[in-house]
């Protein structure tokens, strides 16, 4: 049976004539018998849907979907409801972009080569560092790949990462180390502040010497790591290389990474027009601050730069350094990467040219307001910060006795916070995570507020 | 010669249509004195006090990137015949569906119970193609194939282990393989052995067998193969490698050709990954995002990586005790937005998947048939075999005879408004086109594209020096590729690049 996303499948006999061939079967003639599927794949719905029932089909499963946000999500965890601008909407629904692939002739595909090329650009200058590939799949995945990295630069070994680093990420970090012999620690937080415990730090770098040492800013808990600085001599001063991963929408209030010591740079794009598509997809960030060019030629990834036509009149942009990469270097390439998220990166280069400098400090500012208004208000209505002493922002660890109950009354009322942290941090039983963006308005906030005062007087009744 | 012209805008750089004054969004600053209070409290060097990226109007911006998308090409405008990239048409209904609000915001830690919806299509999902690859157990934490390739290395190596069988430490992989696959296995820490390819373009067998051994961990095969070939001996193969302890890997790349009529359960393979962004019509977004499944049937199946969407009957949930699983291969729960798309794709076509393999080889072959006829062209391998989804043509001979090769070629299609196959790979075939034009290409467009071949060889053989010219008709010519990799010309950012020219 024909279908009208299968132009030739109404013109079949015609093709077969032309080939020369008088049943499709023949086509399968060197396909062993015993393998020929005699069946119909038990797939779909046992008969081809017209547009509309497929319509139909969709939006009865989206109608099974319970969640209903009343006011924006308070969700946290390493990705938070942030606004994508419909401009960037807009640009990524062109289909000379969505629908090219990877620019392998750059002549007919520089707008995507120029793009990426601006994402590079504009990536290396938020995290003040050299040179920013052009994406990998994802913050996790970005992370993976820069232990990797500082391995094969160092030679050595192992990976200390901060523990209030994304747990997930840590687990990604495992999974793509330490079946290769690449041990993996982990640094505790101290209890009072939520930022990493330096004393501790240090004596794992004496001890270990690792490749790399990793952590996040702010961390899990929403924490700001105030001790980059430090955190950076102990680092350099053991021939280590410091990978810090910071969110990209931080970067217009808090001091680059790049200028703070990292020697690696990873984030991920979902704040900064990626949204939060149930966890995917999003474009990993992933940069080097170079200085010596030690980095570089061990760096994974595609990378565009510059160059000019063979005429020497004009001049684009092309893929760059592709020696390092899997189509050419095979089983010597620094990774195995060929899909990348370049839609994401291209995204993501839309939102940071619509902000601007002043766009992205005054919105960093706005979230950091907000993180100082929803403490405020929190505390006010007996939610206590898990750290008395750490700074948060955009996300806030707190404390109740009974955060499960809390959690689940708030969500009868359409107000969504999250996840509880205990599952990773046993230590942290009574705690959970609440996300405030530039999405959220006072009333939202005080309507947060309100249900946690509302709730603890129906706990107290 | 049909005329095409691609846009070609004047467009500067970003950074240099900024202007300080200028803001493309209106931001509220209601918690200003709220966030002056906030950095008061932080030590002041890890404030920033600097940052320069540009600032535009927001129709400067949309003007910007809307000139840059025209001055680039997608299956949208044209056929992207690129050998095993699987360019088919991305169906509107699937871009239209799955960028409803309730997935694009959904979070990825709401509760179970409040996204049944989104599981449902991610459980079903994932039984739909282990039925299509006959495997027992999907994945679709990868987010991408080489992300499948990495976890299915990972799984083979991490089974050789728990038998205590940790001295397997070789992957064997045929010369035709993508170059991920190498790579995969080589970050896996495996020693790759490289076995050839025979005159009839299957996998040597007798190389093959000569390299099996007792420390052969795996051997990973692409079937059909990168020639487009079916891997003739793949049931004596699947028991050779069986018979030493090894396993069997499967590159999902190519699926398209034998969709609904073979399936890699069958044939022997332990562990398969699939493209959902190629076979199953979720659009490649310029290099990517796309989506990876990772399969896996037998014992091998307690090895994928978690979490898995299950079904208990009553609600479905997120699977996170995988008795033997390699753990995380990537955070949250793979890339949900292609792989709804692929969903859609199939709950589509249904049992017309059949369809997509045999109009994808028609296809194939019908074009092979006509190109190989042309002067200067030759195939290298397979000689009266029928392809799959894919074909390799030779330009050698054309080469030797007039200077024009494959690259020249490739170039010249670009001027007649056509993408490029895949050129020089497979690299066993010296100055190859690898064609896959799909199924969703017209047999018209398949007409225009064999008489741009044509045409371009008609003038390499009279006037060649007019092909090395090209291409002439796109936003840029000819590019130098090794004038931007010189180490002195190497520039990766503006702030670099303004740096070498100043």
């Amino acid at each position: 049976m024909p279908h009208p996303w299968i132009p030739n499948s109404y013109i079949k006999n015609e093709l077969m004539k032309e080939v020369g061939i008088s049943s499709i079967l023949e086509l399968f003639n060197d396909v062993p018998r015993e393998l020929l599927l005699v069946k119909n794949l038990n797939i779909g719905f046992g008969r081809p849907l017209t547009e509309y029932q497929l319509v139909r089909v969709f939006d009865n499963l989206m109608k099974k979907n319970a969640y209903s946000y009343k006011v924006p999500p308070f969700l946290g965890g390493g990705v938070c409801f942030h606004y994508v601008p419909a401009v960037v909407k807009h640009v990524a629904s062109r289909s000379e972009f969505y629908t090219a692939y990877t620019p392998y002739q750059p002549e007919i595909t520089q707008g995507i080569t120029r793009a990426l090329f601006e994402y590079q650009s504009l990536m290396a200058d938020l995290y003040a560092v050299d040179v920013v590939n052009a994406s990998v799949y994802n913050g996790s995945t970005a992370m993976a790949e820069a232990v990797r990295l500082t391995v094969r630069v160092t030679g050595r070994k192992s990976a200390v990462i901060s523990r209030s680093t994304h747990p997930e990420v840590i687990e990604v970090v495992r999974t793509w180390s330490e079946p290769v012999g690449i041990s993996v620690s982990t640094v505790d937080y101290d209890r009072d502040t939520g930022r990493v415990d330096l004393s501790e730090l240090e004596d794992q770098v004496r001890k270990l010497k690792p490749a790399a040492v990793a952590i996040q800013t702010p961390n899990f808990f929403g924490i700001i790591e105030q001790d980059l600085k430090e955190v950076s001599q102990v680092v350099h001063e053991n021939g280590s290389l410091l990978i810090v991963y910071e969110d990209p929408i931080f970067t217009g209030i808090l001091e680059a990474p790049g200028k703070l010591g990292a020697d690696i740079v990873v984030g991920d794009t979902s704040s900064i027009g990626s949204g939060l598509n149930f966890g995917g997809p999003s474009a990993g960030i992933l940069g080097i601050r170079d200085p010596e060019e030690k980095l570089l030629r061990q760096l994974p990834g595609r990378l565009i730069g510059y160059t000019k036509t063979v005429d020497g009149e004009d001049s684009g942009y092309i893929m760059v350094l592709q020696t390092r990469e899997q189509h050419i270097r095979r089983e010597r390439a620094t990774s195995n990467i060929t899909t990348n998220s370049t839609l994401e990166a291209i995204k993501a280069a839309v939102y940071l040219t619509l902000l601007g400098s002043t766009g992205l400090k005054k919105l960093g500012e706005s979230i950091a307001g907000r993180t100082a208004f929803l403490v405020e208000r929190l505390k006010s209505v007996g939610l206590e910060p898990a750290f008395k002493e750490g700074v948060y922002l955009r996300e806030v660890l707190f404390r109740h006795p009974n955060v499960s109950d809390l959690r689940n009354f708030l969500k009868r009322h359409g107000v969504y916070i999250g996840p509880l942290v205990d599952r990773f941090y046993p230590e942290l039983s009574n705690c959970g995570l609440v996300c405030v963006t530039e999405v959220h308005s006072k009333e939202d906030i005080e309507t947060l507020a309100e249900l946690v005062r509302k709730f603890s007087e129906v706990m107290a009744s | 010669m049909t005329i095409f012209r691609q846009a070609k805008w004047n467009e500067p750089i970003v950074y240099e249509i900024s202007r300080d004054s200028k803001e493309g969004v209106l931001l509220d600053e209601e918690f200003r004195d709220y966030a002056l209070r906030f950095l008061s409290k932080l030590p002041k060097h890890i404030i920033r006090d600097s940052l320069n990226i540009p600032s535009l109007s927001e129709v400067e911006v949309v003007r910007h990137f809307t000139r840059l998308s025209q001055m680039s090409y997608g299956v949208d405008l044209g056929p992207v015949p690129l050998g095993s990239c699987t360019m088919k048409y991305n169906p509107k209904i699937c871009e239209e569906l799955a960028s409803d609000r309730r997935i694009v915001e959904a979070h990825p830690y709401l509760d179970e119970e409040d996204v049944q919806g989104l599981l449902e299509i991610l459980y079903t999902l994932q039984k739909w193609l282990a039925e299509i690859v006959g495997m027992d157990v999907c994945s679709l934490q990868t987010p991408a194939g080489a992300a499948g390739e990495l976890a299915g290395a990972l799984m083979i190596k991490k089974y050789h282990r728990d038998l205590g069988e940790g001295h397997r430490d070789e992957m064997i992989v045929p010369d035709s393989a993508h170059g991920s696959n190498p790579a995969s296995a080589a970050m896996a820490g495996f020693k790759v052995v490289r076995i050839p390819t025979d005159p009839r373009g299957n996998t040597d067998i007798e190389a093959l067998r000569a390299a099996l051994s007792k420390r052969t961990a795996g051997v990973m095969l692409t079937n059909p193969n990168t020639l487009g070939l079916f891997e003739e001996y793949i049931v004596d193969i699947a028991r050779e490698v069986h018979g030493i302890g090894g396993l069997l890997y499967y590159d999902g790349a190519n699926l398209n050709g034998i969709l609904g009529y073979a399936r890699p359960g069958d044939m022997g393979f332990d562990v398969a990954h699939l493209n959902l962004h190629k076979t199953f019509a979720a659009p490649h977004g310029g290099g990517g995002p796309g989506a990876g499944a990772i399969c896996a049937k037998g014992a091998l199946a307690d090895y994928l990586p978690v979490p898995l969407v299950e079904y208990d009957g009553r609600k479905y949930y997120f699977k996170y005790d995988v008795p033997r699983t390699i753990g995380r291969i990537s955070w949250f729960y793979g890339n949900i937005i292609p792989a709804i798309k692929s969903f859609l794709y199939i709950a589509t076509l249904g049992p017309l998947v059949k369809e997509v393999a045999e109009v994808a080889n028609l296809n194939t072959n019908y074009m092979l048939k006509k190109l190989s006829a042309l002067p200067g062209v030759d195939l290298v391998y397979g000689y009266g075999r029928w392809r799959k989804h894919e074909f390799v043509i030779s330009f050698e001979k054309l080469y030797k005879e007039t200077g024009v090769g494959a690259e020249d070629v490739a170039k010249a299609l670009l001027d007649r408004g056509f993408h490029a196959p895949t050129i020089l790979f497979p690299l066993i075939v010296p100055e190859a086109h690898m064609i896959e034009v799909t199924e969703t290409e017209s047999r018209e467009n398949i007409d225009n594209l064999i008489n741009a071949y044509k045409e371009i060889i008609n003038i390499a053989y009279t006037n060649p020096s007019e092909i090395k010219r090209c291409p002439q008709n796109t936003s840029v010519k000819r590019l130098d590729t090794v004038y931007g990799n010189l180490p002195k010309n190497i520039a990766l950012t503006y702030r670099s690049l303004k740096g070498k020219t100043a």
